[in-house]
Order: structure tokens, then sequence, then C-alpha cells
């Protein structure tokens, strides 16, 4: 397991001066994991957003460090999964290709063919490998999500409401993502499911206190 | 900044467009359209050398601004802008589009090109190959290192197809009064050294667009 750490200090954010968050703090490590919890409109996927990098705060500093060195935010990309409803595939390409196209963007040269197929068929989507993404239901596209998540061995996995459009295989499936994460590095969880936040060991709840 | 995933970027949006069609379409129809208004107007009237260059810039520049834009715009209207930023970096992003825009504006002006030579074979003649070559070059590059940053910035707004020719045309326009002197001097045969002047102002306006949309580009792609 590579050793990785994030501080979140005093983060804040706001649209418009309307406020959304603010002073949420805390930190974690490998092997550890989190739930972000609270009401509809709390902020957790804006939280997520800026974990990931693709948002950045009003107020405060998040810091990564993986392997003892500091990780600049254009180099996340290289440590993070994220699964996310906000987050899209491309319709025009199979499933295969999205996979093939977005690991030769990331210019990640450990990713073979063999890795690729390995991540479709722990999703469950290998028989449907060749079918475009828009032929696709809302529960294939998400575990298609998990494919491309998973396939770079993030030490950081990012979940945004984890189990939505999924079946009961498709959920068994999730669980068994988040235990092979507990292995590899940190998972972050942002859910309304007091279920899903029972997979983590440590909770922020927006508008709320860490328990 | 990575070559390797910037040239996967841009295979990607080359890929992506033969299936999906989102620019070409745009382009191949405005360009016929336009072409086909401009003959019916003049009918049999001989334009000069200088009101032909002018019509054959007018037509690649409204044409540009309706495909153009759709290099960003499609990304975001089909939610994928995100997927990018999780496995490119903004440098990879700009370079890629920038790229990209560049063969299509390059492509749009060869089509424009053989379209009016076919059409106005009696009065769009080029005299001057070289110098028409390298302002066509040098002209698509200059439409695509400003027009992808502006497609860039309007992807985000509420307003995207009436905001970026209005955005885009006083951006373009010391672009567009070149290109045409230039294309002017291709069709009356002036020697090359005679448009060295244009093709200097083109270079540096290629190079301050990018220069500057580079240094822009990240603040634009996120929040």
């Amino acid at each position: 397991m590579t050793p990785v750490s994030l501080t979140v200090d005093g983060v804040a954010k706001e649209f418009n001066r309307r406020s959304i968050f603010r002073d949420v703090s805390f930190s974690l490590r490998s092997g550890e994991s989190l739930a972000v919890t609270g009401r509809n409109g709390s902020g957790k996927s804006t939280l997520v957003k800026i974990i990931c990098g693709l948002l950045s705060p009003t107020r405060g500093s998040l810091a990564y460090v993986v392997d003892g060195k500091p990780i600049e935010v254009d180099a996340l990309k290289d440590h993070i999964g994220l699964v996310s409803p906000y987050l899209q595939m491309y319709d025009e390409f199979t499933g295969l290709e999205n996979l093939e196209v977005l690991s030769r963007i990331r210019a990640d040269h450990d990713i073979t063919a063999a890795l690729i197929a390995d991540a479709l068929r722990n999703v469950g989507l290998w028989d449907r490998r060749n079918d475009f993404v828009r032929t696709y239901s809302s529960g294939m596209k998400q575990r298609l999500k998990y494919a491309f998540a998973m396939l770079h061995r993030p030490e950081v996995l990012i979940l945004d409401e984890p189990t939505s459009n999924l079946d009961a295989e498709g959920i068994v499936m999730v669980e068994r993502c988040v235990k092979e994460q507990s292995s590899r590095g940190m998972l972050i969880v942002a859910t309304n499911d007091s279920d899903e936040a029972t997979w983590c060991s440590q909770r922020v709840v927006l508008g709320g206190e860490r328990k | 900044m990575s070559v390797s995933s910037t040239f996967a970027l841009v295979r990607k949006d080359v890929h992506s467009e033969f299936r999906t069609r989102y620019a070409l379409n745009a382009l191949v129809m405005f360009v016929v359209v336009a072409v086909a208004t401009i003959l019916f107007a003049l009918r049999s009237d001989q334009p000069t050398s200088s009101v032909l260059a002018g019509l054959y810039w007018v037509v690649v520049f409204f044409t540009a601004m309706s495909g153009l834009s759709r290099t960003f715009v499609s990304e975001e209207e089909r939610g994928t802008t995100m997927t990018l930023q999780l496995v490119a970096m903004p440098s990879t992003v700009y370079f890629a589009k920038l790229i990209f825009n560049t063969v299509l504006t390059f492509s749009l002006t060869i089509a424009v090109t053989i379209l009016y030579m076919t059409v106005f074979s009696d009065t769009f003649v080029i005299q001057s190959m070289s110098t028409f070559l390298v302002t066509v070059i040098l002209g698509s590059l200059g439409f695509a290192s400003a027009s992808t940053i502006i497609a860039a910035i309007v992807a985000k707004a509420n307003t995207r197809a009436t905001l970026y020719p209005v955005l885009s045309f006083p951006i373009l326009v010391v672009l567009l009064m070149t290109v045409m002197s230039a294309t002017t001097k291709a069709l009356d045969g002036e020697p090359f050294e005679g448009a060295v002047g244009d093709f200097q102002i083109l270079a540096g306006y290629i190079l301050a667009m990018t220069a500057g949309s580079y240094l822009l580009f990240e603040y634009v792609w996120k929040d």
C-alpha cells in the first residue's frame, strides 16, 4: 500500500456570496475512510469536487501527501478515482473504447489491455464491452464509472452516491470495490444512505459535527 | 503537459467528431449555403480581387463561428468536462483542442478554396500560390488560437450561440483584415516579399493569442 494522507483545513465554499458550507476540517491516512453526510443541498458533492481538485475552495486549504511527497492539484488525477452522478462517459464510444481512450489521455502506460479487460469483468460489463454507451442502462453506466475509477488503482477512491441506479448485484460489486480500496488506500463516500455511511470509519456531517 | 496525452485527446476528438458529426455537419452546411448565396448575389458581376478575398474570409469566419465552439460546448453539454478534468491537465486539454480546431479550420479553408475556384473559376484565380498557402496556414492557426479560448469561455455561458460570434469579432478583426490583405495580394499575383509584413503580423497575433490563452485557460477550464 502506497502511504497517502489528506489534510483538509478550514475549507469553506461560497457561490455568489451564498455560503454552502464553512470551516470543514479533517485528516485521513491510508487504510482510513470517511463518510460525508448531510441533508440535500448541504454541499456534499461540492466538497467532493473540492477534494478531487475540480473546484477551488473559497477559503481553507487541502494537502495531499503521497509516498512522503506533497502532490500538486494538477497531479491529483494520477492518484484519485471518482464515481459520481455528474461524471459522464462518452456516449459515442463503446464501454471498452471509453476505458482505452481515457487511459491513453491519462498517459498511464501501466494500464494494459488485460487490466482493462479485468476492470470490465469486475463490474460485469465484459459481455457488453463492444456496445455503445448510449445503449447502456443507467445502472450499466454507473458500473462503467466504477471500472473507470478503479482502473488506474488510485490511492484515493471517492464515491458520491455510490449505489445510485444499481441493482442488488451492483451493490455487492460496490461493496467489493470498497473492501478492495480499504486495503489499497483511502476511501471517501458522500451519501445520504445510513447503510453506506457505515462502510467508513469516520464521518463528517455537513451542517453538523464530525462523529 | 504530456505530448502523448495531448495527441490521445486529439485522436479522441477526431474519432468522436466522425461518429457524432457535431461540428462537421454544421461546417459543411454553412459553407455550401454561404457560397451559394454569394454566387446568387454576384451573378454575372466581375468582383475585384479585394472583394473576393473579403467574401472568402467572411465565409471562413462565419463558418468557423458555427463549428469551432463545438469542441468545448459538446463536452459541456454531454457532461464530460469533468471526466476530462480527471484524466488530463488543463494545458493538455488546451493544446489538444487548439490542434483539433487548427486542423478543422485548415480543412475548412481548403474546402472553401476548392468551392471558390470551382464556382468563381473566372475571377478567383490564385496567381501567387506560395503567398496564398502561407496565408491560409497562418490564418487557420490564428483563427484556431483565438476561437479555442473563446469557445472555452462561452461553453460555460448560457447564451452560447449568440455570445460566440459577438465575443470573437473584436478579437479576430485584426486577423481578418490581415488575411484579407494577404489574400488580395495572392490573387493579384504580387511577389511573396510583398506579403511578408502581413505574415509578420499574423505570426505575432498567433504567438500573443496562444501565450495569453495558455495562461488564461486553467482559470476558464476549472470553476
